[in-house]
């Protein structure tokens, strides 16, 4: 949460005198720090070269990519890239499907570690606690390919878990993965299985943070135990609540290839198809290198205004805010 | 009279209360726990209880076929030896990386430290995207090469991030200034004073890279593209998910096949997942205390 940046401006400076003392102050800091100058460089380039060079080939976007001519002797082609995209009926598809599923593991996903984070907290015996906690943080150390392994196999139309228990129950075997309208819920639900318990982590601190003051307070005034979550747990999970609400709603449009691809297949396609899954086909195993780049630049940008709007918003509303 | 009564239909309320917390979290251990048993059962239960769905808690008629065989295939063990030095290698650079530009950024008299943090943080929020990046790798000539694995993605803003501010919360300002009044180098003081007080911070980035590695795909899936070089997780997937286990069991008879193949998916889940699982126990701490050094703003 801690996307604070630092912003001590030399700029807003009185010009002159700030530029002779700031070269001072930087080469007294190269001279006595060198070496670490020296260490520092590694990772900077690390930086420059896959994360910072890759931003400038992103102007294939705007080009026709050839291979012979290489990315920056390929001719411009302006905006083209981006009219085939909005022009192309897949875009309104790819759109709705990535904010759909994003927005179904918000809507889902969001509450239930805060609910479950307030549940432990009330819980006395410290061994049932931890107990649990160890549990629901654990299948957050599967990894994705485990994951949807663990989902195909449970949910396999004839051998699956699932479905050996509804023949039991006298009903027929449902292809699960088949049907495109269950593809949102078992993405999402198994994503709550994973990581509610990991999510849980960073509530219970805040919970533990609150000031003990606050509770006998609460306890003079005979409040039930409902009462003190709602009027001493919930406000003083509020900050935290809204941090962790930026990041989730600022994401929307970036929700993970890994998962979705691996799950994905052509009975699902309808609605698993989401915008890094296509780039995913469209530009690696296509080779249509310019369209995709343009695809994931408007992706990108489109992260980016929603985390500045988002950040914005709650910052105008509470106090809360990435920076 | 009257506050006594209040405070007995108060407590009673409490009471039902705190029990349905118990049994809703009691609900939640057992589905979190349920595949997990499920899944180690069977395991280690016949192939032929497996398939004709005989186990339901309990392994059923124990047996370790479908872990000799994985041990006997050697595409399995190829990708784990793999991931074994993926695992390894990736997480000493990604340590190392992290340590040399987290320390530096912990400075105060390190100039340029803020603009340098900005540069950094600012890729948290925008990149390049996928293919521009590929074709970075593919100029560097990493594709279908072990770096392409260990490099490209070796750091982690996050991890930067908690490490400064490790540092600079635990490492004391008097100490620095003394070791300089001393002569003491830069990186002498780093040797011998910060990673020696730095254990927990190396604990968790260590964890946190080796985990995530491990466990990593992507990268492979889109850099690699000799079999040799797949880590574990890529083998899986094959396996598992594209259902491709022909390779294993040419010699066997069909029935006999397909009910190994099904076993032979669930041994090779535990079997990629337990040496995670059963270390994570004893360094869940780490990993608390990893995500909550970085909420501490500072």
């Amino acid at each position: 949460m801690n996307v604070e940046i630092a912003v001590d401006q030399p700029a807003k400076m009185p010009a002159k005198r700030t530029k002779r003392s700031l070269s001072g102050m930087a080469a007294r800091s190269f001279k006595k720090h060198w070496q670490l100058y020296i260490i520092v460089t590694p990772p900077l380039l690390y930086f420059f070269i896959f994360k910072y060079y890759p931003m400038l080939n992103a102007v294939l976007a705007f080009k026709d990519y050839n291979v012979i001519k290489g990315i920056w002797g390929s001719p411009w082609v302006g905006m083209r890239n981006f009219k085939l995209f909005f022009n192309n009926p897949i875009f309104w598809d790819l759109i709705k499907n990535t904010v759909y599923l994003s927005g179904y593991l918000l809507l889902a996903g969001f509450p239930i570690p805060i609910l479950l984070a307030l549940m432990l907290n009330e819980v006395r015996g410290n061994k049932f606690k931890r107990l649990v906690q160890l549990v629901t943080f654990a299948p957050y150390f599967i990894s994705t390919v485990v994951m949807v392994s663990i989902i195909m196999l449970f949910l396999a139309p004839r051998l699956g878990f699932v479905n050996v228990l509804l023949n039991h129950l006298g009903l027929d075997s449902i292809n699960f993965l088949g049907e495109p309208g269950m593809f949102r819920s078992i993405y999402v639900w198994s994503d709550i299985w994973q990581t509610a318990g990991y999510s849980a982590v960073i509530y219970l601190a805040a919970l533990a943070g609150i000031d003990p003051t606050l509770y006998e307070a609460a306890k003079v005034d005979g409040a039930s135990r409902f009462q003190k979550i709602w009027n001493v747990d919930l406000p003083g999970l509020l900050p935290t609540i809204v941090i962790v609400l930026i990041l989730n709603v600022g994401n929307i449009m970036a929700i993970g290839f890994e998962k979705v691809y691996l799950l994905q297949n052509p009975l699902n396609l309808v609605n698993s198809n989401i915008i890094s899954t296509y780039v995913y086909s469209i530009g690696l195993l296509n080779a249509n290198y310019s369209f995709a780049t343009a695809v994931g630049l408007f992706n990108s940008v489109i992260n980016l205004v929603l985390l500045v709007l988002v950040n914005s918003l709650a910052k105008r509303f509470s106090n809360n805010s990435l920076w | 009279m009257t506050t006594m009564n209040q405070k007995i239909r108060e407590s009673a309320g409490d009471r039902v209360f705190m029990y349905g917390i118990y049994i809703i979290l009691t609900l939640v251990l057992l589905a979190v726990i349920y595949p997990l048993i499920y899944i180690l059962s069977s395991s280690i239960s016949s192939p032929s209880a497996v398939t004709s769905g005989k186990v339901w808690l309990w392994p059923v008629d124990i047996s370790f076929k479908g872990f000799k065989t994985l041990f006997n295939t050697p595409q399995i063990m190829t990708g784990y030896g793999n991931s074994l030095f993926y695992t390894a290698m990736g997480t000493f650079i990604s340590v190392a990386l992290t340590v040399m530009i987290a320390y530096p950024l912990s400075r105060k008299t390190f100039f340029g430290r803020s603009p340098i943090m900005m540069i950094i943080t600012f890729t948290m929020i925008f990149s390049g995207g996928l293919i521009p990046t590929y074709m970075v790798v593919k100029s560097l000539h990493l594709i279908d090469t072990r770096w392409a694995l260990l490099i490209p993605n070796a750091i982690w803003v996050w991890q930067i991030i908690i490490a400064r501010s490790f540092f600079q919360s635990s490492i004391p300002e008097e100490l620095i200034e003394a070791s300089e009044i001393d002569g003491c180098s830069d990186l002498r003081f780093m040797r011998s004073v910060v990673i020696p007080l730095s254990k927990p911070i190396l604990a968790v980035l260590v964890l946190m890279y080796a985990v995530g590695q491990w466990n990593a795909y992507f990268d492979a899936l889109i850099y690699l593209k000799s079999a040799n070089l797949f880590p574990l997780q890529l083998v899986l997937r094959s396996i598992i998910i594209q259902n491709n286990s022909t390779g294993i069991m040419d010699a066997m008879k069909q029935v006999e096949r397909q009910q190994l193949s099904e076993l032979l998916k669930y041994a090779l889940i535990v079997v990629a997942t337990l040496p995670v699982l059963m270390i994570y126990p004893f360094v869940q701490r780490y990993f608390v205390q990893g995500m909550l050094v970085g909420s501490v703003k500072g």
